[in-house]
């Protein structure tokens, strides 16, 4: 379970996170939403430690994520995480980027780091790109590379930063998919999304970010057919 | 009559022997001096981007000296001025000082271009997987910020490559120097500049092509 308790980032003066509360229990799928410079990038980057936090905890299965003492690298390998700039590795073919962090990290035999490779690539469709360099993969075949990537590591958790938002239109529906499969497959998923069909359809809950704050968290039902929050429907009203 | 026969002589098989020896000793001299100038310019590089206020106010300024002076004025002041705090250093390892440090002071900025190249996001990916700082820094940094200055330090390479030249002015009997020794003699400087010219193409030919063959390979 992630729990975030009375969680507070500034960056210098600017008050980014303002006191957030939320549990995402093993098997969920929870989307969240919201404007521009709302908080919710910075909110996956305290959940798996690559931004220090000024206020309050996150425990990833009872460890402190922030805590002096912490194993930071090793919890990281819980927590996979997906970026919008998808950021293979541009010297290593697809096989070799999946197979890097197995090495280093969990360091894993060749043969064994080789077999997950490709058992995570054929996961996300690339079974017959395994020799091919990230420069001849389209940004959808690259995000699903940056995805098989995270699997790799047999993370419990999966974080997804805006996947498909630097993808050409065309592209986006490939990676939406393995990102279904993932859900339906069980893996519990925080996804910052501005795909509101996607948090509408595969999301347990939706959470609304505004301006540093947790305006609103419920089933997508509640979110998109009944909001409590009048910026939340303001919200869903322009998007839409 | 005789006499001036004998102490201006052609140029001989022997001068080319001479010439070589010469020569090797330039290749000596900078292979030394680029390789641990480049090991320790990648450290200032690091330093100078991660070391932010630190690394401003202490060798930064330093690497910029070395940079802007020119390099025969370190060389001769070097050498003249080593001796005064105890060290008796001959022209070769005093030029090899100085080449060492002006290699170290420009590859340093390269380095730091190239951590700059790698770029935020590609490390926190790195960082993600679990991989530590170093780790990041040995399997995502290196290979890919390496790959994308390479270009500029090999230009730095084969510029210190020329400018080891400059040592001969300590009296070390490099390429250059060998040159001007069978030129007085001789009274023959366009075929002994001619031949000295061939000798350094010689060493930084085999470089260039080495390095775009990589360049190549990695463009695939
Ligand atoms: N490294 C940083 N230094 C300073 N300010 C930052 C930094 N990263 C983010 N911010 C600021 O923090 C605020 C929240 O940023 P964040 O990236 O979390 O927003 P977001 O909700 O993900 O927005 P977007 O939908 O544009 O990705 C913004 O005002 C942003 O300018
Ligand atoms: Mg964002």
């Amino acid at each position: 379970m992630i729990s975030i308790r009375d969680l507070h980032k500034y960056f210098g003066s600017l008050h980014v996170l303002k006191g957030i509360n939320l549990d995402v229990e093993k098997g969920e799928v929870l989307s969240v939403i919201g404007a521009s410079g709302s908080g919710k990038s910075t909110l996956l980057y305290c959940i798996n430690g690559l931004e220090p936090i000024q206020g309050g905890s996150v425990t990833v299965d009872g460890t402190d994520v922030h805590a002096k003492g912490t194993d930071i690298n090793k919890l990281r390998t819980k927590l996979g995480m997906v970026f919008q700039q998808w950021n293979s590795f541009p010297h290593l073919t697809a096989q070799q980027n999946v197979e890097l962090a197995l090495k280093i990290v969990k360091k894993l035999p060749r043969d064994q780091a080789r077999e997950i490779a490709f058992r995570q690539l054929r996961h996300v469709g690339l079974g017959d790109k395994l020799d091919v360099y990230p420069s001849a993969l389209s940004g959808g075949q690259q995000q699903r590379l940056a995805i098989a990537r995270a699997l790799a590591m047999e993370p419990t958790y999966m974080l997804f930063d805006e996947a498909t938002s630097a993808l050409d239109p065309e592209l986006v529906g490939e990676v939406l998919d393995t990102m279904r499969l993932l859900a339906e497959e069980g893996m519990t998923m925080i996804c910052v999304t501005h795909e509101m069909g996607f948090a509408r359809d595969v999301s347990d809950r939706v959470a609304y970010f505004h301006k540093g704050v947790m305006e609103e968290i419920g089933p997508p039902s509640q979110i998109f057919g009944n909001a409590l929050s009048e910026h939340t429907r303001k919200f869903l009203a322009n998007v839409r | 009559m005789e006499t001036t026969q004998s102490f201006f002589s052609g140029f001989t098989p022997y001068d080319l022997l001479f010439l070589g020896e010469a020569a090797l000793r330039t290749l000596w001299i900078s292979v030394l001096s680029i390789s641990i100038g480049t090991v320790l310019g990648a450290i200032f590089g690091w330093i100078l981007y991660e070391g932010r206020w630190i690394a401003t106010l202490t060798i930064a300024p330093v690497l910029d000296i070395f940079r802007s002076v020119p390099l025969i004025i370190q060389l001769v002041l070097f050498y003249n001025f080593a001796p005064i705090v105890g060290l008796n250093l001959d022209p070769f390892a005093s030029g090899l000082v100085i080449l060492t440090i002006y290699t170290a002071a420009l590859v340093a900025n390269v380095a730091r271009g190239g951590i700059e190249a790698v770029g935020l996001p590609m490390r926190r990916a790195a960082r993600s997987l679990g991989m530590s700082y170093w780790q990041d820094l040995r399997h995502v940094v290196l290979p890919i910020g390496g790959r994308a200055v390479f270009p500029s330090w090999v230009g730095v390479a084969l510029g210190v490559m020329k400018d080891s030249a400059l040592v001969s002015v300590l009296g070390y009997v490099e390429l250059l120097k060998a040159s001007q020794i069978l030129i007085t003699r001789t009274q023959e400087p366009f075929l002994i500049l001619t031949v000295a010219g061939a000798f350094y193409f010689a060493l930084s030919y085999p470089l260039s092509r080495y390095a775009s063959h990589l360049e190549n390979r990695w463009a695939q």
